[in-house]
């Protein structure tokens, strides 16, 4: 028998990529998030090269310090939204699937053979108002309220908002409000590096005029940086704008989206605190969750010819058992012999799978949707 | 009915595992961390009623503290902002303080009253606070010789 010491988030199931031996946490596609890099780090490197000299000199040398304050800080939260596991709840053990499976069973009770099974879905009840939870078919639970199974992540998210390709990552509980703090400070080191730019032009004219100016090598990059910070500035105060509207109202973008607490529903919203200053406040200056997946944990692995002589043993930690619940009824050559037994038992009693309901629900309820609510 | 488990290294040595009950959250207060008080039906024969809502009672009890929003959240908030939130890499959170009490809690919890019943908790955060699961394990005290249970997974609770 092989066994060796693993840690946990090689097991994971989910398409999430992870550095640092754990540490560092984010999703499969890095192209734009290295994008987001490039410019914030270039356009600032060129301030701090070419402007900032000239304004210490002209004006205050407060000015590049505080810009040297403001892109630390940018660069701490942009990393900070990017490395953290957002929320991400962990699949359901085997045991616990099944335990759902018996009670959702139970509650339908015998569905006629090629009659649709109705929606899993659980009612809840929250401050007078009823949520649904819906059935992750992925992960084998009911979501918690508000969140959300993230396709491209393959996870659900506690508290989902949105998969944001631009820092790599989801946002959702754990990292939104380092996200907030993000888009806004990036808003405010736009602006500072846009009005400081045309001061530096203006200066510059005023000694040597307009054009000589452009033609130098300081004044063509300080026109590059002021057309990146122009377009930049435009979607960065909307989005911090958008999103200070949703935290006063206590939403996430995804509820926002799916229109959960708008229209008819206005003024329905169960997690608002109906007082702005309180919505901001738990949002912002809450409790800061931990992580519920651990990552860094050390778990037994066994190689698969151990698994099927050892039998039931061979999976001596629940964990290793997440990687099977994709499909937890269907066997394969890493189950072991007499489970496979079992689940052959079962399976001549008639129960459903994972496959059928896929094929015979319709699209709208299949397991597999973008970014599906729990409304 | 009595069991004859002394400790739980012994319960998770000698013992064979028959099912396990998943006591789910509660959302009817929203999304704040709390499990439901209800009693399992398949725990009737192996646990006094009073003792697992007072264990439930005083675990909601303790997720209520550690997600209070209130002064010392917001202080705590406000100084790791003013840092970039990099003290939060030397000093331990108010709600991982409370996580290490709470699974101190569980454990005493299965030492005193619950392996010698034959019974597990797992803290819920193993199981993402999603559901706190109670192993039952066979009762030796009235079973026959050896242990056959259905179900043949193994489970270690750490």
């Amino acid at each position: 028998m092989i066994t060796r010491k693993v840690r946990k988030w090689e097991k994971l199931p989910g398409k999430n990529t992870f550095c640092c031996d754990g540490r560092v946490m984010m999703a499969r596609q890095k192209g734009i998030f290295y994008l987001t890099l490039f410019l914030i780090i270039g356009t600032c490197s060129l301030f701090f090269a070419f402007e900032c000299p000239y304004l210490a000199v002209h004006l205050s040398p407060a000015i590049p310090v505080f810009a040297v304050l403001l892109f630390l800080f940018v660069m701490a939260m942009l990393l900070r939204t990017s490395f953290s596991d957002p929320g991400v709840l962990p699949r359901a053990l085997p045991e616990e699937a099944n335990f759902i499976e018996m009670e959702i069973e139970a509650a339908n009770g015998n569905v006629p053979s090629g009659q649709r099974a109705p929606p899993r879905i659980r009612n809840v009840q929250i401050n007078n108002q009823i949520v649904k939870l819906k059935y992750c078919y992925t992960c084998k639970i009911f979501r918690p309220p508000r969140a959300s199974h993230c396709s491209i992540c393959d996870n659900c998210v506690d508290r989902f908002d949105h998969h944001c390709p631009w820092v790599g990552n989801c946002v959702g509980k754990r990292n939104y409000r380092y996200f907030y703090l993000f888009t806004l400070t990036l808003s405010l080191l736009t602006i500072y590096i846009f009005a400081f730019n045309i001061v530096h032009v203006v200066m510059r004219s005023v000694d040597q005029g307009f054009l000589n100016t452009l033609k130098e090598t300081p004044g063509e990059l300080t026109v590059l940086e002021v057309l990146v910070c122009f377009f930049t500035l435009w979607s960065m105060v909307g989005l911090t704008g958008f999103h200070t509207y949703l935290i006063s109202l206590n939403q996430t973008t995804n509820e926002d989206i799916k229109g959960s607490w708008s229209g008819k529903n206005r003024g329905q919203n169960p997690y608002s605190h109906k007082n702005i200053i309180k919505n901001c406040c738990e949002v912002l200056c809450g409790p800061t969750y931990p992580s519920v997946l651990d990552r860094r944990g050390l778990m037994q692995e066994d190689s698969p010819a151990a698994a099927n002589s050892e039998g039931p043993c061979s999976f001596d930690n629940p964990v290793a058992q997440t990687t099977k619940t994709t499909a937890p009824l269907i066997p394969n050559e890493h189950t072991p012999d007499d489970v496979k037994l079992s689940i052959a038992a079962e399976k001549s009693s008639g129960p459903k799978d994972d496959q059928p309901p896929a094929a015979m629900l319709p699209p709208l309820a299949s397991p597999e949707t973008d970014a599906e609510t729990s409304i | 009915m009595a069991t004859e488990f002394h400790n739980l290294q012994d319960m998770q040595h000698t013992a064979s595992l028959v099912t396990k009950v998943f006591i789910q959250r509660d959302y009817s207060e929203g999304t704040v961390c709390r499990f439901q008080t209800k009693f399992p039906a398949e725990l009737d024969n192996r646990i006094e009623r009073a003792l697992l809502e007072q264990t439930v009672k005083t675990l909601n009890s303790y997720y209520v503290e550690a997600e209070k929003v209130g002064g010392q959240s917001y202080l705590e908030g406000c100084l790791a902002c003013a840092t970039a939130y990099i003290v939060f890499l030397c000093m331990e959170t108010r709600y991982e303080k409370v996580l290490k009490k709470i699974s101190g809690y569980i454990q005493e919890q299965n030492e005193k009253i619950y392996a010698p019943r034959g019974l597990l908790l797992t803290d819920p955060i193993e199981r993402g606070m999603r559901v706190l699961e109670i192993s039952v394990f066979e009762d030796r005290g009235s079973s026959g010789s050896s242990p056959s249970s259905s179900m043949s997974s193994c489970s270690t609770a750490r």
